[in-house]
């Protein structure tokens, strides 16, 4: 586990990720930042994390010199398997996907609406790199969380309607950016937390969303464990 | 045709225009020496079938690169500027699917089954023009199968009667286009007298397998 001393936004977010990770949970991790949530969480919880290509129970980068183009994860990166880890084909992997065995993905995203809608999978006319896994991953899995940072260009990635094409009809369960943590629910978009040393204003100033605002919201404790 | 053959002898049974699966994922799990070959014989109008588009010196890159492949049917190019060029260019079709729809769609072909209905997509521009079924009060999208010419599989063990097996995650889409194509071609690491592949092993039936690419003497 790393120190809890945080002030990258990447390394923010991991970790209030990572905290909504319980043991023996079978997680997918995005590539970018929810690759680095895995560094947040001690071993011993048993969690088992599943790749697209259908390793369940990826492990850390082999030695050097110990890799093997047999084994790699989604990003098609070396990678190695943890004890009681297993392989499976891509039919099977989409199956645990879709069928309500994975517990939680993780994903990078482009634009999230009020209605909770992500975008993740293409820019019309500027870069089209398809959708790969994720429209099963956020339709399937039992819980989506979209780790991202909170604005890009100072532009809110938080947008009253998403207009790029969204990646399912799905509402993700929870967004999580080194300024906030929102939930998106029947009324909209709930502040649960802030970022730490942001205030709930900027929160408010830098999200072009509408956002519910009740009672006083904490800042994130990113010391406690899950 | 023998069950074994050479890379050349593949490569003369696919004619231009064919539809062709390549397993991989990200070039892990491809039959590389296959790929090779057929982009030195300068295949024309192909249809490929493939997991991602890799980048341009793996998978199924160097058959784009040569300027082989028509169609492209796949879940994932960002990582290939060659094809995204071309498809800017109009030189290559790209039918994208998502990935899980994409092995169900093979699977559904190579398992005798109309189509899948999966949630997948629903609500996107995925959905676009495809018919809805509601079951149990839940709505589905209909894919319908995903056939081809042939499948060229990568395989690790090949034993004398075509049984197969494969390795850690380069077993990705390799069982499944093994079902769906026409004919099935196997690139295999090693080939191994028949034995020592234990039944309960075998990962895909010799049955199923019509061609095996002879080793290297």
């Amino acid at each position: 586990m790393k120190d809890i001393q945080i002030m990258d936004p990447r390394e923010i977010i991991a970790r209030r990720v990572s905290l909504e990770i319980r043991p023996k949970m079978l997680v997918n991790l995005g590539i970018g930042i929810p690759t680095l949530v895995s560094d947040h969480l001690d071993e011993s919880m048993g969690v088992f994390f599943q790749s697209e290509n259908g390793v369940v129970g990826l492990g850390h980068r082999p030695p050097e010199g110990m890799t093997d183009r047999h084994l790699t994860d989604a990003g098609g990166s070396f990678t190695s398997a943890v004890p009681g880890a297993s392989i499976i084909d891509s039919a099977f992997s989409f199956g645990l996907i879709r069928g309500g065995h994975l517990d939680l993905t993780v994903l990078g995203g482009l634009q999230v609406d009020a209605q909770g809608h992500l975008a993740n999978w293409m820019i019309p006319g500027v870069f089209v790199p398809g959708m790969g896994g994720a429209m099963d991953l956020v339709t399937g899995a039992r819980k989506v969380i979209v780790a991202m940072i909170h604005s890009t260009k100072g532009k809110s990635k938080i947008v009253q309607e998403c207009n790029l094409p969204v990646t399912s009809q799905r509402r993700v369960d929870l967004i999580v950016t080194e300024k906030a943590v929102i939930q998106p629910r029947d009324d909209g978009l709930h502040l649960l937390e802030t970022g730490p040393g942001i205030s709930v204003a900027e929160v408010e100033a830098d999200t072009e969303a509408q956002l519910i605002i009740e009672g006083d919201i904490p800042e994130m404790d990113l010391s406690r464990t899950t | 045709m023998h069950l074994a053959i050479t890379t050349e002898e593949a490569v003369a049974m696919i004619p231009d225009g064919a539809r062709v699966m390549l397993s991989g994922f990200m070039g892990v799990g491809t039959p590389d020496g296959l790929v090779r070959a057929l982009a030195a014989a300068g295949k024309k109008d192909l249809t490929m079938i493939v997991n991602d588009a890799a980048r341009p010196d793996t998978g199924v890159g160097p058959l784009v690169s040569a300027g082989c492949v028509r169609k492209f049917i796949g879940s994932h190019i960002g990582v290939n500027p060659v094809l995204q060029e071309k498809m800017h260019a109009g030189e290559i079709e790209v039918e994208l699917v998502p990935q899980g729809t994409l092995v169900e769609r093979i699977r559904a072909a190579g398992m005798g089954l109309g189509g899948v209905l999966t949630p997948t997509g629903l609500g996107t521009l995925v959905a676009e023009g495809k018919p809805t079924v509601e079951v149990e009060g839940k709505t589905y999208l209909l894919e319908p199968p995903l056939r081809a010419d042939f499948a060229l599989i990568a395989a690790r063990s090949c034993d004398y009667v075509g049984n197969l097996t494969y390795m850690l995650s380069a077993t990705n889409f390799n069982p499944i286009m093994a079902l769906a194509g026409e004919v099935v071609i196997a690139e295999p690491e090693e080939i191994v007298p028949v034995g020592v592949i234990p039944p309960d092993a075998v990962k895909t039936p010799g049955v199923l397998v019509d061609h095996v690419i002879k080793r290297a003497a």
